[in-house]
């Protein structure tokens, strides 16, 4: 199956992202396709690259890159929200792209199911 | 990479042509968290996608369609008008449930756009013949 993923949380303050990391990792280890992860509202913090976690806690913002290059996953941060809340092209991490929100809409069109993950 | 889109599986197929049912469940206030903000603007963006869309309003959801919202003193935008612009956009499917508004004291009245009223049950029932439920 094709899933698209919308995460719509902060890090680290909400458990959502997590959530969602996992979901999409267990998808393929299912043999599924996530060929696109959305991020909104507060979840455009998951491509700040300034951010800096504890030495003893998981990175979520280098996990992302990592499993989407693994994956081949295209991670899309709304323009929109992300301006409001100071993410721009100078601290987008690696991975990530910064487009409109056509992209989440017309993920929904193509795949055979979209996950929100969020309050 | 291209503003059309990156993804990789998607690239190779046409879209155009699918119309799919959308519907955006609102359940929050207008205000306190940006949500019921965002999510409109997603729902103008998809009137670009010639999609089948719909909007559900329930919980607290409800108080972004009621009439009357000043929102001066707490220094915020009042986007409330923008809800009356969706019949512009061909967005005319507005579903309000019932036990939401009369949990509230609130009736159809006391909203600013036409809607459709319906049962707890009916709104699940028109949620499961949905395609794509994005929910705020």
């Amino acid at each position: 199956m094709k899933f698209a993923i919308m995460v719509n949380e902060g890090v680290y303050q909400h458990q959502s992202t997590d959530t969602a990391y996992q979901f999409v990792k267990a998808a393929f280890e299912k043999g599924h396709e996530v060929p696109r992860v959305f991020f909104y509202h507060d979840g455009v913090y998951n491509a700040n690259s300034l951010t800096e976690p504890p030495q003893d806690d998981r990175n979520i913002v280098t996990r992302w890159a990592k499993l989407a290059q693994e994956h081949n996953i295209d991670m899309v941060v709304c323009v929109a929200a992300a301006l409001r809340r100071g993410i721009k092209e100078e601290n987008l991490a690696e991975g990530f792209r910064i487009s409109g929100l056509g992209q989440l809409v017309e993920a929904g069109i193509q795949a055979d199911r979209l996950v929100v993950f969020g309050d | 990479m291209t503003e059309s889109t990156g993804g990789i599986d998607f690239e190779d197929e046409d879209a155009s042509g699918v119309i799919k049912k959308f519907m955006f469940v609102n359940r929050k206030a207008p205000y306190g968290t940006i949500y019921a903000l965002e999510s409109l603007e997603v729902v103008l963006i998809s009137a670009a996608f010639d999609q089948d869309v719909s909007l559900a309003f329930l919980d607290d959801g409800v108080y972004q369609i009621v009439k009357g919202q000043h929102t001066k003193a707490i220094a915020m935008k009042n986007f409330s008008p923008t809800y009356r612009a969706l019949e512009g956009y061909d967005i005319e499917k507005l579903y309000v449930e019932k036990e939401s508004l009369d949990q509230r004291g609130l009736t159809e009245d006391d909203l600013l756009v036409d809607v459709q009223v319906m049962s707890s049950a009916e709104m699940a029932k028109m949620m499961s013949e949905q395609d794509v439920v994005i929910s705020f």
